[in-house]
């Protein structure tokens, strides 16, 4: 569903991503990690198109479709979802609001009608309620006064709102203690699907105990040094990266 | 007439209209006729504000001054449109067609005990020494040029009188609709509001019309409180895009008496609104609440004044802006706190929203403090969207153009929240939310925060 060749990513001049090739399967879940500065970030910034990044090799396709072409929100139509590291306040947008505009802007682009406003609230109740967060949080403006871990449970209830064909989820695990840990990532599971992939970036191996993942990519220096299945994932956190960053420079 | 046309031919072209105006009305109460007389004597000396004088630096009144306007005689207007353009609540309704009033449109039959609304003509029929007293003492001709000619012509308007001790529980909808007509007109409607110690009401001043109006409103309103009378003031500007509108409110507060304005300022080409209040007694408190959204080339000129008088009074301004394309815009805010005149509090805030590069905005809070132990603050900001926010919500799948207007939604709704009434609340957002470019809709949007709020009443 998702293939990165060569991918070669610049910011300000300086060459972060050098060469990463990665491919996601529908039923899939990724994760991947590596020591701070490696570029983790910068790839699904890069996927979801922010601005500052420089791509200057390489392709970036999700299910045949040319990724770098794509406007950013023509990415998330297209199923393309990033859950944000530090999530962004937006004074005065209510989250109801949010979600409704970004719901129908998904049917709009699938060529289907609005959501009927009952069938949506319906909907929406459904999912906060399975992200144990209280309804008024619908009422309050997106992410404005929220706890570093409501900012995250709020980024996956959108994902459970818009039901991403790929989720991209950016350290969703900083910042959080263990309760609010697993309800993240019960939301994660619950995602979890034949037609849909995941791919969590983190720095570290505790969200893997909870969202056990189908391959583990080892990213330093910009390149993917080493791949593998759920156990590497507790190699790395029993003997951290060092051995991995020396293998790839050997 | 010339090709070039002079400041003073300007002013002799809206003289003769007066001239002829005048020759045909009928006997007037004498004190009416010097008025009219030294209406028209000051606009003669001071003619059409030019931009070399400071409060209208920023405002060129060109459009008006070199235009020429006809009084209007009939207020003849369909009721579906009307019924269409109109707020849809239940109210206390009086109605003016280009100034002229019209009692199909009106509804005044129900008025409760204590409450008096009537056309001006009908006021002064009925006893025009009640009338004489208070017209004109806050705003004489001395106020402005605009208010020296609406002293020249005034012939119909509102006058609302509430007894001591009166609470409407209705509001009380003074509305003002412009015509599509074949030449422009213009009119200069007084209103006159007495709420008596202890009253309470809310009046909406509504301004309204035919989108292909081009009309010259020119409205003087002054507002009476006595002790302990609490008053909330909408004006709900939405005049067509080419009417010419100038309007100035004056308040006079007593002792504990409490004003909230709500200047909500969509409408009209040329727009210039100034709203003093004078807090005379201690206890008085005044709050601004202001948002203006100009177009195109929309120009919209606020000054607001607030003169603190007495001691241990309190007012409290927040002015918004938003100006998209190459629309212009200007506040002017100042909090004058008189000698001697402790212990009072004084707060203003304007912030101003340019959606585009075009736009412009000239703001200037101003303090002038003559007493000691006070609590005073101003500030401006002016800024862009948040691009980053707009960024956020593109990831999200909302186009550019959705995700700003949301987040103008936003800036607006700041002010909008404050909003007591949701017929006019609701109002406001849609046209600020349906105003921005096609696909920007949000209608939709404000029905489900509607559906959400029924809900988590139930």
């Amino acid at each position: 569903m998702l293939e990165v060749k060569d991918l070669h990513v610049t910011v300000e001049g300086q060459e972060i991503l050098k060469g990463l090739d990665l491919t996601i399967n529908a039923g899939e879940v990724h994760a991947i990690m590596g020591p701070n500065g490696a570029g983790k970030s910068t790839l699904s910034a890069v996927i979801a198109g922010k601005e500052g990044y420089e791509v200057t090799q390489g392709t970036i396709t999700f299910e045949g479709k040319d990724v770098l072409e794509m406007e950013v929100e023509e990415r998330a139509q297209a199923g393309l979802l990033l859950g944000f590291q530090y999530p962004v306040e937006i004074p005065g947008v209510k989250n109801i609001y949010l979600l409704k505009a970004a719901l129908n802007a998904q049917r709009e682009a699938r060529g289907e009608g609005e959501m009927p406003a009952p069938e949506f609230m319906k909907l929406v109740k459904e999912k906060i309620a399975f992200m144990k967060m209280d309804p008024s949080f619908l009422q309050r403006a997106v992410n404005e006064g929220f706890s570093g871990g409501e900012k995250k449970r709020n980024e996956i209830l959108q994902m459970l709102v818009l039901q991403p064909r790929l989720a991209m989820l950016d350290e969703i695990d900083s910042g959080l203690d263990i309760d609010a840990m697993r309800v993240v990532a019960e939301g994660i599971n619950s995602l979890r699907s034949e037609e849909r992939g995941v791919l969590l970036v983190t720095h570290y191996q505790r969200l893997l105990d909870f969202v056990v993942p189908d391959r583990v990519h080892v990213l330093v220096d910009g390149r993917i040094a080493k791949s593998g299945d759920a156990d590497l994932a507790r190699e790395l956190e029993a003997r951290g990266y060092d051995w991995v960053v020396e293998e790839s420079a050997a | 007439m010339s090709d070039v046309q002079s400041p003073s031919d300007d002013v002799q072209r809206f003289l003769a209209r007066l001239a002829q105006r005048n020759a045909g009305r009928g006997p007037e109460p004498t004190w009416i006729t010097a008025r009219r007389q030294a209406g028209a004597a000051r606009f003669e000396a001071m003619g059409f504000p030019h931009r070399r004088v400071e409060n209208w630096k920023y405002t060129d009144v060109r459009a008006i001054s070199r235009g020429d306007f006809a009084f209007s005689d009939d207020a003849s207007f369909s009721p579906a449109t009307a019924a269409a353009l109109t707020l849809p609540i239940e109210a206390h309704r009086i109605t003016f067609v280009d100034g002229v009033f019209s009692a199909a449109l009106s509804q005044l039959d129900e008025l409760p005990a204590g409450v008096s609304l009537l056309p001006l003509s009908q006021a002064l029929d009925e006893n025009h020494e009640a009338v004489g007293g208070p017209l004109g003492r806050l705003t004489g001709v001395e106020f402005s040029p605009f208010a020296a000619l609406n002293t020249a012509c005034m012939e119909e308007g509102a006058v609302l009188r509430l007894a001591p001790g009166t609470l409407v529980d209705k509001p009380i909808i003074v509305q003002f609709l412009s015509r599509a007509n074949d030449a422009p007109v213009m009119s200069h409607p007084r209103i006159l509001v007495e709420a008596g110690a202890r009253s309470q009401a809310t009046v909406i001043e509504h301004h309204v019309g035919e989108p292909e109006a081009a009309n010259f409103t020119n409205l003087v309103e002054e507002i009476i409180l006595e002790r302990g009378a609490i008053l909330t003031h909408y004006k709900l500007q939405e005049a067509p895009l080419a009417d010419l509108h100038v309007a100035s409110i004056h308040v006079e507060q007593g002792r504990d008496s409490r004003f909230t304005s709500f200047n909500l300022n969509l409408g009209g080409g040329l727009v210039r609104n100034d709203l003093i209040t004078e807090l005379n007694g201690q206890g008085a408190e005044a709050t601004f609440n202001g948002l203006f959204y100009g177009q195109g080339r929309q120009h919209v000129d606020n000054h607001t004044l607030a003169n603190h008088n007495a001691p241990h009074t309190t007012s409290n301004e927040n002015y918004k802006g938003i100006l998209d394309d190459r629309a212009h815009g200007v506040f002017n805010g100042k909090v004058v706190v008189k000698r001697d005149s402790q212990k009072i509090e004084g707060y203003q805030s304007n912030a101003n929203l340019l959606l585009s590069d075009r736009a412009e905005i000239d703001a200037k809070p101003e303090l002038e403090i003559y007493a000691d132990d006070v609590k005073c603050s101003h500030g401006t900001t002016t800024g862009q969207l948040d691009e980053e926010a707009v960024f956020a919500l593109r990831t999200r799948g909302i186009d550019t153009q959705t995700a700003r207007g949301l987040l103008t939604l936003a800036f607006a709704g700041e002010v909008l929240e404050q909003v007591g009434l949701d017929a006019i609340a609701e109002r406001v957002e849609r046209a600020v939310a349906g105003k921005l470019p096609e696909r920007f809709n949000l209608t939709g949007l404000v029905e489900t925060a509607a559906a959400l709020d029924e809900m988590a009443g139930e």
